[in-house]
């Protein structure tokens, strides 16, 4: 048969998917660890080995081969903007909408004591924004300085004041810096542009990033590896949701992906107010937009979740829990291959997946605030109105393997105890039972009407 | 290239169309204004100031409470790098009748640079600005 081959050069897995590119069907997979120490070509020749084993009966033959990846620690990014809550803040999420892991957020001029602390947490791009278009000027200008005179070996993906690109180009020819020039992520106040920068920030990390983890013995063998491992999931909800151009969209979503070290939320959606009279407030969010909380997860950041949610409210979740919760917690940090034994220990896994679901989703979504004025109460909106998503999406280990997801996922939504999170109210609930939502992201790039027809063939209704 | 400026109604206050009569008014005097719209604190106007690198702060308040509202504006300006922007405040600035001299000191006092009482005419406060940004 006519196959795909779809790799994902993970952190600690090498994943291999073969889709059959006829019948829109996913045939064999296959995993090995990743190697990127010595040659990342020896974790694939490992996996490719067993999936030749497995599907010998099937006479696959790949036509191509496309690769995502989050090894060596996955994109590393820093975003510097202006002010904190406007620049900066949009500068962060343009970067964790590329799928990078973010080491560092810095507003106003950047100091000698913050470039030190940003050549220590060596990150592979930088992301620098500042001003509206027309805007202030000095303080970009400034950082463009700084990065270019301490920090010249980064690639730097320059989104600010429009008016500053021709000085910020000239400082950085001068000093040989890597950099590319777009839109600004905040053109005007409160109006938010991501797209051009997630965009170059994926085109650095083909050119420069995959080389510099040396990953481009790979990349001779493969098609090229097309993009961090995160955008690919969001990739794929993107699609799911919007449509391609000859199948149509499932509408507006959430997925949420329940790791070992963070839990991700992806939502698809505008998410303007549904309700009369309520004023919106804040800075715009992204359309595509993607929250990743590093201190909840099931075992690496199975301790900080311990530390970051109150016990009584895991005890709700699962009443006659036998673990003390701390204990346990710190147990699977120490021992992140652990899998369930018995009923206890799965209720456990279980209890603490939905605490993460809850609190995930909470930081993720918009909230209502109570304004007292004269003329009466009003209701202002921060972030992303999600009661009316039409889909929750589960993906991640305790989802696909557990007996009873629904109850997870359901612990993310709408809860009259707490109304002012505006938490999807009465979405469809689907599992990614067969993980499809990444190798689908990363499919689409290049096959978009195949690939979301097999997502939507995969994604399980729980109801 | 043209000035820009932060224009805004402050506090828990929504009364919106008076804004958007200035908003049209300064647009069309040839500023490139900023509007930050209804239910704007403090940080918001000192925010927007800053990232589009504005002249002056417009501040309208309606309901009467814009006193409260504004104390403390210059001094976070002072700390956000602002020290010198212009400060202007027009609207409803008190509750009730009241003269209006003692009102316009206790602004200025403040740090506002022009205070307007109400039914002032955009006019008014479009060429008060052309003048203190020396474009007349």
């Amino acid at each position: 048969m006519n196959a795909i081959l779809l790799i994902d050069f993970g952190s600690t897995y090498t994943k291999l998917t073969a889709v059959d590119i006829d019948n829109e069907e996913i045939v064999c997979n296959s995993k090995a660890l990743t190697t990127v120490e010595s040659d990342i070509m020896v974790g694939f020749e490992n996996a490719f080995k067993i999936m030749k084993e497995k599907c010998k009966d099937k006479d696959i033959e790949f036509n191509d081969m496309l690769a995502c990846s989050s090894a060596a620690g996955g994109l590393k990014m820093v975003a510097i903007g202006l002010v904190p809550d406007l620049t900066a803040e949009a500068a962060k999420r343009a970067a964790l909408g590329a799928g990078s892991r973010i080491l560092g957020v810095y507003s106003h001029q950047l100091t000698l004591r913050e470039i030190r602390d940003i050549l220590h947490k060596k990150p592979d791009i930088i992301l620098l924004a500042g001003g509206t278009d027309g805007g202030e000027r000095d303080c970009i200008i400034h950082n463009a300085k700084m990065i270019a005179m301490n920090l010249k070996d980064v690639p730097v993906v320059v989104a600010g004041n429009k008016n500053t690109s021709d000085e910020i180009e000239e400082i950085f020819e001068k000093q040989g810096v890597y950099y590319r020039i777009v839109e600004n992520v905040m053109p005007k106040i409160n109006l938010i542009n991501v797209e051009p920068a997630r965009d170059a920030i994926r085109d650095i990390f083909m050119k420069k990033i995959v080389e510099a983890k040396g990953m481009s013995n790979a990349e001779k063998f493969i098609n090229g590896i097309l993009m961090p491992t995160p955008a690919a999931v969001l990739n794929a909800a993107k699609i799911l949701a919007d449509g391609t151009d000859k199948e149509e969209g499932i509408g507006d979503l959430v997925v949420v992906d329940i790791g070992g070290a963070t839990t991700d939320i992806h939502s698809i959606a505008e998410g303007a107010p549904t309700k009369a009279g309520i004023m919106l407030t804040g800075l715009q969010e992204p359309y595509v937009k993607r929250t990743v909380e590093g201190d909840l997860g099931m075992r690496v950041s199975a301790e900080s979740l311990s530390q970051a949610v109150p016990t009584r409210k895991i005890m709700k979740f699962a009443p006659n829990l036998k673990y003390d919760v701390a204990e346990r917690c710190h147990y699977l940090a120490q021992n992140v291959n652990e899998v369930p034994h018995n009923y206890d220990e799965q209720e456990f896994d279980e209890a603490i997946s939905m605490a993460a679901t809850d609190i995930a989703m909470e930081r993720h979504v918009g909230a209502i605030e109570d304004v007292y004025t004269p003329m009466g109460k009003i209701f202002a909106q921060k972030g992303k109105d999600l009661t009316d998503v039409k889909y929750l999406i589960g993906t991640g280990g305790i989802l696909v393997f557990c007996e009873n997801p629904e109850k997870i996922l359901k612990a993310g939504l709408f809860n009259e105890e707490n109304p002012k999170y505006l938490k999807p109210v009465s979405p469809k609930l689907l599992i990614d039972k067969n993980y499809t939502l990444s190798v689908m992201g990363l499919m689409a790039v290049k096959y978009p009407d195949k690939a979301i027809r097999i997502l939507k063939k995969n994604l399980f209704n729980l109801q | 290239m043209k000035k820009n400026v932060v224009l805004g109604v402050i506090g828990a206050d929504c009364h919106a169309v008076g804004n958007k009569i200035l908003d049209y008014a300064f647009t069309q005097a040839g500023f490139e204004v900023t509007n930050i719209g209804v239910l704007s604190s403090q940080e918001d106007f000192i925010n927007a100031a800053i990232e589009t690198g504005a002249s002056a702060i417009l501040i309208s308040s309606l309901y009467g409470h814009g006193e409260i509202d504004c104390r403390g504006l210059r001094e976070k300006c002072e700390e956000s790098g602002l020290k010198n922007i212009l400060l202007y405040a027009g609207g409803n600035l008190v509750v009730g009748k009241q003269d209006w001299e003692p009102v316009e000191k206790r602004f200025k006092d403040m740090g506002f640079n022009r205070v307007y009482a109400p039914g002032t005419s955009p006019e008014m406060g479009i060429k008060d600005l052309k003048q203190d940004l020396s474009l007349l």
